[in-house]
């Protein structure tokens, strides 16, 4: 178990309580993401994130077709949003991206490689590439803040420290690493609290610092703000658009609400029975647009988030 | 003043729910089946409630022998009190280690292949399934009379129960909280320490001390059969009618019960 003793005496760590006076500034810049956090990451990638493509993807459930000839090429730090209604095939599109699940059919490349063979070692080697957000946060309840964010350093344990982390025992440098990702997302005070003691909005933060940690080169989202509110969504989606931009990083994100995908997405798919029907800027989301991929005009999704009447500051505060 | 719902309750046709089964004919049923079993049981167990009235003397007898206890061995009892928590204490340390690999094993969503999860069952199975007196006349053979004999027979039964009670345990946690550990790329002896062991700790710790608290009242009678402990003395003084002396090892047997389980629920309560 990580304890506060260990932490405090650990060297030139970011003080764990009470306000800190660099918690606006961005701790995880470019360049301290290559010096302090991307020890792991090749060193031939100032962009990170690697070009996905995918390949008339498709993925039935017995005689249930979720995704169709899904094709799409998404390029290095693009912020994409996958809308649509329920059931047209989002969240699988999504899965097969992460690889919880394989596609029936066509192929997903990432960078070099495909995503259909990867088993065992390889596999967990992709995982740790990708930084999953999602809508319960599914952080571990239980466990302190920090411990959730060290979970995201797991992978890049070496030798003895993988066993030692068995005991939850980190050394130093990782342990430093996670209270820069907590302090990132403004929770650096919250370390030792145990992280069902926080709130939502505050839960999905965790959530980023832990997939901060994890240094992904690419960033997915299964509905990150669906059970947020308006404001909470809003700081959750400025960080990741914050933190995507900062690091060069690719975003692909579900998103259940036009408006989101409107103010944070460089590019909208729209999905609809499991085909894209909609490929292009945000600005393309006109009325025939949302016609084609929800059937209807959403009216719900246009009048329910008044995101442009929040001002900046409130978002950055708080 | 009428209800805004009113119209809903009153107005329009009455509804017609679809049919449902008169429940009586069946619950009759189920109570003649239950009666017809239960008296079969009775007669082969040569169930005579009367003799029970008719012998009430013989009972009176009986305790009139144990209202004197005697103190003349307390000592020699109250250090096989000693031994017998002992024979707990070390029986429920051999089941938690027995268990916790069974328990992983056999647990279906976090097992490395149906058949070791089958294999992890059934052995658990087989472990809960041999009473621990059995058990103890087997290693009571194997490694002789005394309370290690005992104490082997007590913690590979307990491994069986504690085994399975992990494995249900960690049947019910929330998937979510281990595919947030999972999805980070983290090998699957760090998804169990990060993702499953904090959601089955509390629980299962508390498992283990009703389990401990259940194997006081088993070894305290486990030397009945050669197992060590305060059982033997149970066994000889009432098998020999020495009344007093009895009354004594039972009178310290509950007094032992009683304060292991207050001992006990305190720190399950604690550890909660």
């Amino acid at each position: 178990m990580a304890t506060g003793a260990e932490a405090a005496s650990g060297g030139p760590e970011p003080e764990a309580a009470g306000h800190s006076p660099r918690r606006h500034r961005s701790v995880i810049t470019q360049q301290q993401d290559a010096a302090s956090l991307g020890s792991d990451m090749s060193p031939a990638s100032t962009v990170a994130s690697p070009v996905v493509v995918l390949e008339r993807v498709g993925r039935h459930f017995g005689a249930q077709v979720a995704l169709r000839g899904v094709t799409a090429c998404i390029r290095p730090g693009e912020f994409v949003a996958i809308i649509g209604r329920s059931g047209a095939g989002k969240t699988t599109l999504l899965r097969c991206l992460s690889r919880a699940i394989v596609p029936s059919e066509g192929a997903i490349r990432m960078g070099g490689y495909d995503l259909r063979p990867l088993r065992g070692a390889a596999l967990r080697a992709h995982r740790a590439r990708v930084g999953v957000i999602y809508q319960q946060f599914n952080l571990v309840r239980r466990l302190s803040v920090l411990d959730n964010v060290l979970v995201g350093r797991l992978p890049h344990l070496a030798g003895w420290r993988r066993y030692a982390a068995l005991a939850r025992a980190f050394d130093a440098a990782h342990r430093e690493a996670a209270l820069r990702c907590l302090d990132h997302v403004g929770l650096l005070s919250r370390a030792w609290q145990r992280t069902d003691t926080l709130s939502g909005g505050e839960q999905q933060r965790v959530a980023i610092a832990k997939l901060l940690a994890q240094e992904p080169r690419l960033i997915l989202g299964d509905e990150p703000v669906a059970s947020l509110d308006v404001i909470n969504g809003a700081m959750v989606m400025d960080t990741l658009r914050r933190i995507a931009s900062a690091a060069g990083l690719t975003v692909i994100s579900t998103l259940h609400h036009v408006e989101y995908a409107r103010r944070y997405a460089d590019r909208v798919l729209g999905l609809r029975a499991g085909q894209v029907v909609f490929d292009g800027p945000p600005r393309g989301l006109d009325e025939a647009a949302l016609r084609t991929i929800f059937g209807s005009v959403p009216d719900a999704t246009e009048n329910d988030l008044p995101l442009d009447r929040l001002a900046e500051p409130a978002l950055a505060t708080n | 003043m009428t209800s805004p719902v009113a119209g809903i309750l009153s107005h329009g046709p009455s509804p017609k729910a679809p049919p449902r089964r008169s429940a009586l004919g069946r619950t009759l049923l189920t109570a003649a089946a239950l009666a017809a079993v239960m008296g079969l049981a009775g007669r082969v167990i040569e169930l005579r409630p009367l003799e029970l009235v008719r012998d009430v003397g013989n009972i009176g007898v009986f305790v009139k022998g144990y209202l004197h206890p005697s103190f003349a061995h307390l000592d020699e009892y109250a250090w096989q009190c000693v031994v017998t928590v002992c024979i707990a204490l070390w029986g429920t340390l051999v089941a938690f280690v027995i268990s916790v690999p069974l328990g992983l094993l056999g647990a279906r969503n976090l097992s490395p292949h149906p058949v070791v999860y089958f294999a992890a069952r059934r052995a658990m199975d087989v472990l809960r399934a041999v009473n621990e007196f059995v058990f103890a006349l087997m290693f009571v053979t194997a490694v002789g009379l005394g309370p290690f004999a005992g104490m082997l027979a007590l913690g590979i039964h307990t491994g069986g129960v504690l085994g399975k009670l992990l494995s249900e345990t960690i049947e019910n946690i929330d998937p979510g909280q281990v595919e947030g550990v999972a999805a980070v790329g983290a090998d699957r002896l760090h998804v169990i320490a990060f993702g499953v062991v904090p959601q089955v700790l509390p629980n299962f710790l508390s498992y283990v001390l009703l389990r401990f608290e259940s194997d006081i009242r088993s070894a305290a009678v486990i030397g009945m059969v050669g197992g060590g402990g305060i059982g033997f003395y149970l066994w000889d003084t009432i098998r020999s009618f020495k009344d007093g002396e009895a009354a004594t090892v039972v009178l310290l047997i509950v007094a032992m019960v009683m304060c292991t389980d207050v001992i006990s629920s305190r720190i399950r309560r604690a550890a909660i």
